[in-house]
């Protein structure tokens, strides 16, 4: 197994893939943290801890849920708000969640607006611009989500996420797979269990800005 | 994609930038007889651009993208250069080529469309700068014409390398003097429209883009011809206003003056015969359904 850890950057301009350094994908019923294999159930509460630690915890719903391609697609986007209310519910004054989508791959010319969107080519300036130190990607194709989850371990110290339909992602620092409408509402479920008993890092957080 | 299937998810529609709202709520996707008088009643297929301000190209490029008569099941291929500034802000399917690749990729894609939706029309127009069409890319834009392919090529004629700062392409008039040309051109303006005439097209204009309603026709003629027939193929002038000197609001008098009846950009017209059997047929058509529907407001009113 790899001694390499997938932990919150900045790592550096051009941060190795993860999988060059040897990380592995989880297996079906499995996640990774920091690149390390572990059971669902423990990612769970990581996720879930994390999200309640953060100062600025958000959700990039990408064109996969935001679109309503099909029913399925339609449930999932209805578990993704389900999941973002719960954690507005559940955090402490002085966290702000946030739900930003990323609605088109394209790069923007000659800006994006930060505040109301996410671009996979520059994911920092949203991270930045909102100060936002934990994250998890929904809905986003997969070559994108990679692209974008290196720029932002490159770049800054956000915590990210990946809940992946498919296999899942190496480069983020915890990531599910085979997402679905249930396993969204499972960790909904988990945030809201350990509601309180987790403090946020509000006084101590990097804030997502490079140092 | 139809626009049915184009709906945002219900639960996050809130969270949607407000251009891709407008796009579904008052886009003209699915519109019979979309035109350019759209412009300022419905969501343009165009969000903001970063051409420079007053620049001729981004009047054709909300022109062409107000005309297009099936913009929902319609792919177009661009290339380097100015317009490839443009393409993540347009709604309209779009492959960026490789520069000059552009027919190369427009005659494949129109193929595999062709074979994965058979029963359906799928439109592949090419929009390509003067750079890409001529110089680089002219072996690839031949090469599609002598083939037959069936799509529209569309070329933005500035008369040289505009965003790389004023190099001379074959477009070029003779004699002009350019920042990276400081010799000036020694040979002709390249005679791309007769060429395309010999190479196979059906359809050729070679216009300004001042006047939108010429740019509507021009535009529904060469992608109904190509849908049916074969090539078709449309040169644009679209002046670089920084790279010939000339002020902002100066663009649209200088296309007004490039196409007096003496000058290079003349209104000129070629239309194949099997072309014009088409677009005769195509006009009956259209009068036909215009005088239904009259009728049939008549009978709604009476």
């Amino acid at each position: 197994m790899s001694d390499y850890r997938v932990l919150p950057g900045p790592e550096h301009f051009l941060p190795p893939a993860a999988a060059s350094m040897g990380i592995c994908l989880p297996n079906p019923g499995e996640a990774h943290i920091n690149g390390v294999i572990a059971p669902e159930e423990k990612a769970y509460e990581e996720a879930a801890r994390q999200f309640l630690m953060a100062k600025v915890p958000t959700i990039f719903p990408g064109p996969l849920v935001l679109w309503a391609w099909n029913e399925k697609a339609a449930k999932k986007a209805t578990a993704v708000r389900h999941l973002f209310n719960t954690l507005v519910e559940c955090v402490q004054p002085g966290q702000k969640p946030m739900l930003i989508p990323m609605p088109d791959y394209r790069p923007k010319y000659p800006k994006i607006n930060p505040e109301v969107e996410i671009n996979p080519n520059h994911p920092n300036l949203t991270i930045w611009h909102n100060r936002i130190d934990c994250c998890m990607f929904i809905g986003v194709h997969c070559h994108q989500a990679n692209l974008s989850l290196k720029i932002i371990r490159g770049g800054t110290s956000c915590y990210t996420i990946a809940m992946c339909a498919q296999a899942g992602h190496e480069d983020a620092m915890l990531s599910f797979r085979d997402a679905s409408v249930e396993k969204i509402m499972k960790l909904a479920d988990t945030v809201k269990r350990l509601k309180g008993t987790v403090q946020p890092r509000l006084a101590s957080a990097k804030n997502g800005v490079s140092s | 994609m139809s626009k049915e299937r184009i709906q945002i998810s219900e639960d996050l529609y809130d969270i949607m930038p407000s251009d891709y709202q407008d796009l579904v709520k008052s886009a003209t996707y699915g519109k019979e007889d979309r035109g350019w008088k759209d412009i300022g009643t419905s969501k343009e297929l165009i969000e903001q651009h970063s051409l420079c301000a007053g620049c001729p190209e981004s009047m054709a490029f909300r022109y062409i993208l107000a005309s297009l008569p099936n913009p929902e099941d319609t792919v177009m291929v661009g290339s380097t250069g100015c317009t490839s500034l443009v393409f993540p802000m347009v709604a309209v399917h779009n492959i960026h080529s490789l520069f000059g690749n552009q027919n190369a990729i427009a005659s494949g894609l129109k193929r595999a469309l062709s074979v994965r939706f058979p029963g359906r029309v799928k439109d592949v127009v090419v929009l390509a700068g003067d750079g890409a069409t001529v110089d680089i890319g002219l072996d690839m834009t031949l090469q599609a014409w002598f083939r037959q392919e069936k799509f529209t090529t569309i070329c933005f004629d500035n008369e040289l390398y505009a965003n790389t700062g004023g190099q001379e392409s074959g477009l070029m008039q003779k004699g002009f003097v350019a920042k990276m040309a400081p010799v000036g051109k020694l040979f002709d303006k390249v005679r791309l429209p007769e060429i395309a005439r010999e190479s196979g097209c059906h359809y050729v204009v070679n216009c300004t883009v001042s006047k939108p309603s010429l740019v509507e026709k021009v535009i529904r003629n060469a992608v109904h011809i190509a849908r049916e027939i074969g090539p078709t193929y449309l040169q644009l002038y679209t002046p670089c206003i920084l790279e010939i000197g000339k002020n902002s609001m100066e663009g649209l008098q200088e296309m007004r003056d490039s196409e007096k009846p003496t000058e290079r950009f003349a209104y000129k017209e070629y239309v194949s015969e099997p072309a014009k059997q088409l677009l005769a047929e195509l006009a009956a058509k259209d009068k036909e359904r215009k005088a239904a529907a009259k009728q049939l407001a008549g009978q709604a009113s009476a």
